[in-house]
């Protein structure tokens, strides 16, 4: 009983064992339902998997399953970076116990009662309690926001390199704040649409009504709420990064204001596509997004030249090859903000491109061809997310030496090359007819599952890995039972 | 040794994905027995519409059984271009249409009164050819719709033979009939119902060129050499309402010059051959994935 006891607290009392529990989880879902679509289905996988498990899939109700399916995944990653939040700042323990508590039990709920409601027969037991979870995730959310409040002065920072203001209100805390608080309001701009459309299961993917002139305010919060939710995933990973990173100087001072200015316009902007501004709501998101963006690319910035500094220290005047040599040395530093970088070849240059030549080129093409950009593009950002939550994972981990070496290289490459991939499979047609691209996307398809089946595989490792230290009496989890990832952001 | 290996594997991909595809390539010819002059009747009265089943009503009306095949298309610009309806301007056969309504919302674009494209001649996807006096079809594609051509293209044709496009209700009956099915035969979905992206039908090579097209009327449950076929006709007895080629509808909606097309193709996964699946394009699109057919 001990046993198991053991095991249960580290896997549901401690940070990294909630963030491995949901790590775990989403990789399961990433493994079975990955085989439902594209080549899977085309080989035969799909029939035999759903034959397996038992799938119930009425033909009109995929629109309805993939929305939940979206949901349930998440959630989970939304979990994991409230633990990351709980773990990396100053908070009332009470919160950070209550915070933990309800998101896990509901994004569990979420995901287990969701996929089986959406997945396996019309349970409505099943519905009301992946609502359940919803619900209680969204209960995390506010209480987040309360532990977060940054005006509390125990709160407060001293140290002049952080950007604070003179009260000693700390900026990065006020940005968390922000994200925290503009990501609760914008679920209630999907949770009042969620209701009204999935009430009966008549949902709707966004990308389907893309080109029509007229749509209702319950269409447009839809549309608003799944470009905002992921939109802030990524401004509060990127904050959560740049705690890790321990992000401060110069560039973080200018950088916080700019990220707290960014996500309340980017979050007005969206929140306006429902009201009579929406004419001009497009203008205010890229007023928005503008100030967020460059906040990322000044951590960006500082962050590779401290790895240049950190690299280079022991020599007088390192030469170009050696700077590069420090800067790469260690994937897991170097790889979040590099797929940051790489993040505006394979989404925001798209979206920026596609923005500029909408009506010249992209709306001469048929719709089928344009949701083939829309939701490739957001499917990317979403991939670099959980590849940039893995290489945390890593350094959580502590791999060191050629493990970490082999480990933080194969996330940035295998991901990289899928995504490259992707990107060149939604611009096909800028150089290729439909008649002759067959050998093109065959070579392309090849190139994204072989990079996104590496990347399965090597999650799949490591939690096999996991799954065995679980079983050792001093294995890896009873160090990290009492690890904090406060204790361990870089000095 | 392993890395030589491995990079040898990514250059066999890189050059594949560079080879050339032969748009002539052989493809086997089978007669499917159904008429692609027949038309069949539609009964005015109630249907599910949509995916979500809402309740609408249409008058009678009756729908071309099959879509135009290549060689009606070019039995029509042969005589359409000998009384004036159809004209050459360079390398496309164009012909008047009267203009929409503009409306000046964002995105909308503006259909003026004028000469529009019907077909290009120029495309090598296409199967029609002129050959100095009359249009003649591509040997192989007598029998398969006709595709490469705009929204202009088909109004033009059914006009000429005093029909028009189906509107998008019209054309969702005529696909589903008076029950809920997502699909004109049924309610589930087999790879030898219809022509989709890799449903191994024997006009695909996924390897090469992909998909193509197949003869009207050719999921009717014959057996062809070794493939056999499901009956697929949907309850009014029209085949290739799921597949094969989009197919252009009439409905001009206001505020916007897209064009909507019904079915799914050959390009497309099953998902997209549900009979309530939308697509749309500007009317001077063309593809090898989209045709017609027409109703009165």
């Amino acid at each position: 009983m001990q046993f198991v006891k053991d095991r249960f607290n580290y896997l549901f009392n401690s940070t990294k064992g909630l963030i491995l529990v949901a790590i775990a989880m989403i990789g399961l879902v990433t493994a079975a339902w990955g085989m439902l679509s594209g080549p899977m289905a085309e080989i035969g996988v799909r029939d035999w998997v759903i034959r397996i498990f038992g799938m119930d899939l009425i033909q009109a109700e995929r629109e309805g399953r993939i929305v939940i399916l979206y949901h349930a995944i998440a959630m989970a990653v939304i979990a994991i970076e409230t633990y990351m939040l709980t773990g990396l700042l100053k908070m009332k323990s009470f919160f950070k116990t209550a915070i933990n508590l309800f998101i896990t039990v509901g994004y569990m709920l979420t995901l287990v009662f969701g996929m089986g409601f959406a997945y396996f027969g019309h349970n409505w037991a099943f519905h009301g309690l992946y609502i359940t979870g919803l619900s209680l995730i969204f209960f995390a959310g506010i209480l987040l926001c309360v532990a977060l409040y940054p005006w509390d002065k125990a709160y407060h920072v001293a140290d002049q390199e952080h950007a604070r203001l003179k009260s000693g209100v700390d900026l990065e805390r006020v940005a968390f704040f922000a994200a925290a608080v503009t990501t609760v309001l914008s679920a209630l701009f999907g949770a009042v649409p969620g209701s009204y459309f999935g009430n009966g299961f008549e949902v709707f993917l966004a990308e389907n009504i893309i080109r029509y002139p007229e749509k209702t305010t319950m269409e447009y919060s839809v549309i608003g709420h799944l470009h905002i939710m992921l939109a802030l995933i990524a401004i509060m990973l990127t904050l959560i990064i740049g705690r890790w990173l321990n992000f401060k100087g110069l560039w973080q001072k200018v950088a916080m204001p700019l990220m707290i200015l960014g996500t309340i316009v980017l979050n007005l902007g969206v929140w306006g596509v429902v009201t009579p501004l929406e004419p001009i709501a497009h203008m205010v998101i890229y007023v928005g997004a503008t100030p967020s963006m460059l906040a990322a690319l000044f951590l960006l910035i500082w962050s590779w030249n401290k790895l240049i500094k950190d690299g280079t220290a022991h020599l007088a005047k390192p030469n170009f090859l050696q700077k590069l040599k420090a800067l790469v040395q260690d994937p897991l530093k170097f790889g979040p903000t590099w797929q940051m970088l790489f993040m505006n070849f394979t989404t925001s240059g798209i979206g920026i491109f596609m923005a500029v030549k909408l009506d010249e080129i992209f709306r001469v093409w048929p719709a089928r061809e344009e949701r083939i950009e829309l939701t490739g593009h957001w499917h990317a950002l979403s991939a670099i997310i959980a590849t940039i939550i893995l290489m945390y994972y890593g350094d959580m981990l502590g791999l060191k030496g050629k493990v970490r070496q082999l480990y933080g290289w194969s996330i940035i490459i295998f991901s990289d090359i899928a995504l490259a991939g992707v990107t060149v499979f939604e611009m096909k047609r800028l150089f290729i007819s439909e008649a002759e691209q067959q050998p093109l996307v065959n070579g392309l398809m090849y190139t994204m599952d072989f990079g996104l089946g590496m990347l399965l595989l090597l999650l799949a490792i490591v939690m096999v890995w996991r799954l065995v230290d679980l079983f050792k009496p001093k294995g890896r989890w009873t160090e990290e039972a009492a690890q904090e990832l406060s204790e361990e952001a870089a000095k | 040794m392993k890395r030589f290996i491995f990079n040898l594997s990514l250059l066999a991909v890189l050059l594949a994905s560079c080879a050339p595809v032969n748009l002539n390539a052989p493809m086997p010819a089978f007669e499917t027995g159904i008429d692609s002059n027949a038309w069949a009747q539609i009964p005015a009265g109630e249907f599910y519409f949509g995916q979500h089943n809402e309740i609408q009503t249409t008058d009678a009306y009756e729908v071309m059984v099959t879509d135009v095949t290549t060689t009606q298309y070019a039995d029509f610009l042969n005589a359409a271009l000998a009384d004036g309806y159809a004209k050459f301007d360079g390398e496309k056969i164009v012909g008047f249409y009267p203009g929409d309504e503009y409306n000046g919302i964002k995105h909308e674009e503006k259909i003026d009164a004028g000469d529009w494209l019907f077909i290009p001649l120029n495309d090598p996807s296409q199967r029609i050819k002129f050959a100095g006096t009359i249009f003649s079809v591509q040997s192989g594609y007598e029998n398969h719709p006709m595709t490469m051509v705009s929204w202009f293209g088909a109004w033009g044709y059914c006009k000429y033979y005093e029909s028009r496009l189906p509107t998008e209700m019209e054309w969702e009956k005529a696909a589903r009939g008076t029950d809920e099915r997502p699909f004109p035969w049924g309610e589930e979905i087999q790879l030898n119902n219809a022509n989709y992206y890799s449903s191994r039908d024997p006009y695909e090579d996924m390897k090469s060129f992909g998909s193509r097209t197949s003869p009207v009327g050719f999921y009717n449950g014959q057996k062809y050499g070794v493939y056999q076929t499901l009956d697929s006709a949907s309850p009014y007895g029209l085949y290739d309402m799921a597949g094969n080629v989009w197919q252009w509808t009439g409905n001009i909606y206001e505020g916007m010059h897209y064009r909507f097309l019904r079915g799914g193709s050959k390009d497309v996964y099953d998902m997209d051959l549900r009979v309530w699946v939308r697509n749309n394009a500007t009317p001077t699109y063309v593809s090898p994935g989209v045709g017609f057919r027409c109703v009165k």
